[in-house]
């Protein structure tokens, strides 16, 4: 799309960063959200649809490969899906193994899950920013944003799950008793010292997910951004920038996957270490 | 960006995958990898200790191979010794016969000769006897020249 003027830039670039909002108005009890305005007042009581079908969608596409993988899964010679799967499966055993030092069998299905699940939602990223919202606006649905990491929702809601892990797997292995002392004893091991320490360590807690979130979230967001950019050129012109972007977002979208997956392993490992 | 239920959806929906993948995705695909690793690494194995076989049997095979030579050159150099030792046998053998027969054959002449001289003395004597009659053209007392004549013929 050609920007005509300033007015319809800023119309297309706001209209492809709002998310199909379901919610509860004040006034309007509950809608999907026909504007952004409308979506910001309906507050906490709202879901972004597009966010949860296409991640949802994404989720259940990875489980079924993989399931389907695994059922078909022979010690003979494996076929093609079964080998691309075992990559990951052994992509994602190998990191587990030099990343976790506790004993889990857990942890590597949960990394698998966030490692293939995030990537597949940063890949519909590569798919061009106007197809799903004209095709969504010619049925009727005014908003249409496919790439689920780049509504802070997501990352948060995965960060959350990652946190609750870490918290879950601290009371376990140390029991809740332990998971307190750490939180309140470290690094200053001293009575006095308590309250700072409580301050310090719970920060330190929080900032994790936070900044897996944000991380993940940032990189997203802005690479969508540019791309609704990009997309504002002349027709003829897109390609130019558009290609190498994306090409540069192949990179982007399996690293950023990546670095999620790591983090959390590593925060998973230090909930099962004892200090 | 506004927070909201989207977020709790979301973390609803990360536990379900993750329980889905912790049940039923992670386990068959991990055992299938590992029995494969586990089929690769006999397999292996079996090659290893199959070349090890195959160069046990090798020297097995070299060694019956040089000890059967062996044996066969043995063989062959006893019969070797056996055939001279025959032919020397019947070498001897045929010599011994050879001279027993010759002895023979001489023995038997000699006797013949005697037996000739025998003859030809009794003979003589009698042809003697004769030859004086008819010299003599008178009789003789045989009796009392038989003597002498035997005497002659004993000298022949």
């Amino acid at each position: 799309m050609a920007a005509g003027n300033e007015i319809t830039a800023i119309y297309y670039i706001q209209h492809h960063l709002q998310n199909l909002t379901f919610g509860r108005h004040p006034e309007l009890g509950w809608k999907f959200a026909s504007t952004s305005t409308e979506a910001q007042e309906m507050g906490f009581m709202a879901i972004h649809v597009d966010t949860m079908g296409w991640s949802i969608a994404m989720g259940v596409l990875f489980l079924w490969l993989f399931r389907k993988a695994g059922q078909m899964a022979t010690t003979g010679v494996p076929g093609g899906l079964q080998n691309a799967v075992e990559m990951v499966i052994e992509f994602i055993e190998n990191l587990t193994r030099s990343t976790f030092h506790g004993k889990n069998p857990h942890i590597a299905p949960i990394a698998l899950t966030l490692f293939m699940w995030i990537l597949l939602m940063n890949t519909l990223k590569i798919l061009p920013v106007d197809y799903f919202p004209e095709l969504f606006g010619r049925l009727g649905v005014e908003y249409m944003k496919i790439v689920p990491t780049t509504d802070v929702n997501a990352t948060l809601g995965m960060a959350l799950g990652v946190f609750c892990l870490i918290v879950y797997y601290s009371c376990k292995v140390k029991g809740v008793g332990g998971f307190a002392k750490e939180l309140s004893l470290t690094p200053f091991n001293h009575w006095l010292l308590i309250p700072f320490n409580l301050v310090l360590e719970i920060v330190g807690l929080i900032v994790k997910p936070i900044s897996l979130a944000l991380r993940l979230f940032g990189n997203m967001f802005a690479g969508e951004v540019i791309f609704i950019l990009i997309a504002l050129l002349p027709f003829w012109a897109i390609w130019v920038l558009d290609v190498p972007w994306a090409i540069f977002h192949i990179l982007v979208v399996s690293l950023q996957a990546f670095i999620f997956t790591t983090l959390s392993i590593v925060y998973l490992s230090a909930a099962h270490e004892h200090h | 960006m506004n927070i909201n239920m989207t977020l709790i959806g979301q973390t609803i929906a990360f536990a379900i995958f993750v329980w889905f993948c912790i049940k039923y995705v992670w386990p068959p695909i991990s055992s299938a990898l590992h029995e494969r690793q586990k089929k690769i690494a006999d397999g292996l194995d079996a090659a290893s200790r199959a070349s090890r076989d195959l160069e046990l049997a090798q020297e097995q095979a070299a060694q019956t191979l040089r000890e059967s030579k062996e044996q066969a050159s043995q063989i062959l150099e006893q019969a070797h010794k056996r055939s001279t030792q025959m032919i020397e046998e019947a070498r001897e053998q045929a010599r011994a016969e050879g001279e027993r027969l010759v002895a023979g054959a001489r023995a038997e002449i000699d006797q013949e000769i005697n037996r000739a001289k025998e003859e030809l003395r009794a003979q003589v004597a009698t042809l003697a006897i004769v030859g004086a009659e008819r010299v003599l053209e008178a009789s003789v007392d045989e009796k009392a020249h038989r003597k002498l004549l035997d005497k002659l013929a004993a000298e022949l």
